[in-house]
């Protein structure tokens, strides 16, 4: 919308949105601090945001460190996603109970205290809109996620301060939010204070805002937010090289060297699944009581990193490590494509900084690319 | 016929009514579950109380009203609490899951059915459908290959079928035993045997991954197109409605795009090792 006008909010309209969020029964979750690190948590007031608080990343790292403003999202994403609350990492599905009179099976009934995130990026927004593409569009909705989605309140932060190891300006995904929020917020400083130029996403959104004090916002702030989000994409510290064409690379290079290569590096801790804010893939576990009675079928997290994941009587079929980093970035980067329309990586570098050798999804791109077996192929 | 969604993602409580035994580790049950629809090819999750829950194809005839036949080979927790469960025990289930043996779709052409060892399980609706509609194909051969005697699956129901004139049926075994004076042998061999206008025939392969590329590389030199010849894939499954991400082959999801998948569209994958 081109004539899109732009709210200001000060910094006691941020503290009076989430008192708002909080009075219309939201619990509210956003970033704060916490083992030197920024994670995603309920927030009750401005004062458990990380304000002043700024991240450094890189292959392999991630360090807190004080800004020299007191900036309230001056930072990118750290090790917690979104996913932690709508996609639980434990899921109860259903309890069996036996009687004298049989075995009854009780599906778990979807509970739904509605969430307000504050301070989603725009990868994650894409993020969240992934994973309503696996768990609610396919033929077998997942009912759990759906009621926490549907209720779920998004109060998105257009990114000012990327980070070392983003690169969502070349997944397309960022970093300014373009839809799938309820209220936006971009942070400028003006006049030695904070300020928040909103947009509004949604009815909800509009609503919230009406109830806070806010102002219209001069052309010079409305300049001022835009060129802060116009920066941030010239600050990425990573670019994956040729996006659009990575699915069909990967798709003709799955016998690469590279994979053996990285998968000398690769500890197969599955670090970088649980950090990423896409992958969804779970598994289940039957916990029977003592007695055998009663027992509970629930549904964890798992990772491709795994041998289990891909167990068939007999052994597992990604046994190598070369393999399982294989699916894991062929999932990532291009099978995601065939099997949900969509990428399945939006360039939030999770699964750069946290990996603890430090392996780098746009640097393996960048060497399968560089020997295309494509290429090699012309070559021979 | 799919379920709701909700019938979908949590079992139903149904009953075991029968139970026999076909081979050393492999044991057959009728489930009573209610009103049920399937078709050939499919398979539902079971659900051993406690213990966790498999994929099992269904075996039976789809055509026939009356309880579930599945075919279950005793091989780890699940699978042997379930083959154990006896007449009037309860066992969830879920389903029916996945695609189907191309059969209507074969009218008019000749059918060869190829299945390896318990893959004859998942066959076997596709051979009722076919002998019950018989005259709406050309010639129908049925393949069957296990390791031994020993482990041929249904054999009195293969007797019958060998009775029919309008039918071949033959059964090889890798290992014969001194009763056994049949064929020995891979099942791909009986390809060449078999009677059909390789322009108009469609072939449906079940069996473990490496019998299904012999059998399929047979079939191309037997020129038949790769179009025509289906084969049904197996991976890891834990939630059968394409959200755990255990099933996948590539760009696909096998309990979504599969088991039964098209061979052109998976040769490509059947080669790389580990995928
Ligand atoms: C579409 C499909 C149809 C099948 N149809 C039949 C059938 O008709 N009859 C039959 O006997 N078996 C069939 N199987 C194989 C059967 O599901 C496995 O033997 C069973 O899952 C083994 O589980 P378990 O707990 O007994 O063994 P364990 O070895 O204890 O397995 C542990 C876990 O590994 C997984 N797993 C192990 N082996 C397999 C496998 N081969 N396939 C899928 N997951 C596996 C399961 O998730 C299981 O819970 C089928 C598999 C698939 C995918
Ligand atoms: S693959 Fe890595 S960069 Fe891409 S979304 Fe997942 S964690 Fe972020
Ligand atoms: S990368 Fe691995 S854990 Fe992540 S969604 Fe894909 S298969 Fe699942
Ligand atoms: S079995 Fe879960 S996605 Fe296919």
């Amino acid at each position: 919308m081109a004539t899109r006008q732009h709210s200001i909010l000060t910094i006691d309209g941020v503290a009076a949105l989430l008192d708002a969020l909080r009075r219309r029964g939201y619990r509210v979750i956003g970033p704060t601090v916490r083992d030197q690190a920024i994670v995603y948590d309920d927030i009750t007031s401005l004062a458990d945001l990380p304000r002043g608080w700024t991240d450094e990343q890189g292959a392999g790292r991630y360090r807190l460190a004080r800004r020299d403003d007191d900036a309230v999202f001056g930072f990118a994403v750290g090790p917690h996603s979104w996913k932690k609350f709508l996609h639980s990492p434990a899921q109860r599905l259903w309890r069996t109970e036996r009687s004298a009179d049989g075995v009854r099976i009780i599906a778990e009934p979807v509970s739904a205290k509605p969430l307000a995130f504050v301070g989603v990026r725009s990868c994650e927004l894409h993020a969240i809109a992934i994973q309503d593409r696996v768990l609610l569009e396919g033929a077998y909705p997942d009912q759990h996620y759906r009621a926490r989605r549907e209720a779920a309140f998004l109060v998105a932060v257009n990114c000012t301060e990327p980070g070392g190891t983003c690169f969502c300006a070349s997944m397309n995904t960022g970093p300014k939010a373009l839809g799938g929020y309820d209220l936006a917020l971009t942070e400028i400083a003006a006049e030695g204070e904070r300020r928040f130029a909103v947009d509004v996403g949604s009815a909800a959104g509009s609503g919230l805002l009406a109830e806070l004090p806010h102002r219209a916002a001069t052309p010079g702030e409305t300049a001022a937010a835009e060129a802060a989000i116009a920066g941030a994409t010239g600050r990425m510290g990573r670019a994956m090289p040729d996006a659009d064409e990575v699915p069909a690379l990967l798709r003709r290079n799955l016998d690469h060297p590279r994979w053996e290569e990285v998968a000398d590096r690769c500890l197969t801790c599955g670090n970088c699944t649980m950090v990423c804010p896409t992958c969804f893939c779970t598994t289940v576990e039957d916990v029977a009581s003592l007695d055998g009675s009663a027992s509970e079928h629930v549904q964890h997290w798992d990772s491709c990193f795994t041998m289990d994941f891909s167990y068939l009587h007999g052994g597992s079929v990604r046994a190598s490590p070369r393999s399982r980093y294989r699916q894991w970035m062929t999932h990532k980067l291009s099978t995601w494509w065939d099997q949900f329309g969509t990428s399945g990586c939006v360039g939030c570098g999770r699964c750069i900084s946290w990996c603890p050798v430090g392996i780098d999804i746009t640097e393996e791109v960048a060497a399968i690319r560089g020997s295309d077996s494509a290429a090699r192929g012309r070559e021979g | 016929m799919a379920r709701v969604p909700e019938a979908a993602s949590v079992p139903i409580v149904a009953r075991v009514r029968a139970r026999r035994r076909e081979t050393h580790d492999t044991w057959t049950l009728s489930i009573e579950a209610g009103e049920f629809a399937f078709e050939p090819g499919q398979f539902n999750m079971l659900y051993a109380f406690g213990i966790g829950e498999i994929p099992v194809s269904l075996s039976g005839d789809p055509g026939a009203p009356g309880p579930l036949i599945h075919t279950v080979r005793a091989v780890g927790s699940a699978s042997q609490a379930i083959t154990r469960l006896r007449p009037g025990d309860p066992i969830g289930l879920r389903g029916p899951f996945g695609t189907a043996w191309p059969v209507d779709e074969s009218t008019g052409s000749d059918v060869l059915v190829i299945g390896g060892g318990l893959g004859l399980a998942p066959l076997r609706p596709a051979i009722y459908r076919l002998l019950a509609e018989r005259d709406r194909y050309g010639q129908i051969a049925v393949l069957y290959g296990t390791r031994s005697p020993a482990d041929i699956l249904y054999r009195r129901e293969i007797e019958r079928w060998r009775r029919r004139l309008d039918t071949a049926v033959e059964v090889t075994v890798d290992h014969a035993d001194a009763g056994w004076h049949g064929h020995v042998g891979v099942v791909t061999r009986l390809i060449d045997r078999a009677a059909f206008d390789p322009d108009h025939a469609v072939a449906l392969v079940c069996g473990p991954e490496i019998m299904m590329r012999f059998a399929a590389n047979t079939l191309q030199a037997a020129a038949i197109a790769p179009e025509r010849i289906y084969v049904a894939m197996e991976r890891n499954m834990k939630c059968a409605i394409g959200q755990c991400g255990h099933c996948q082959f590539g760009p696909t999801l096998v309990c979504r795009d599969g088991a039964v998948m098209r061979y052109d569209r998976v040769r490509p994958l059947l080669t790389v090792r580990e995928l």
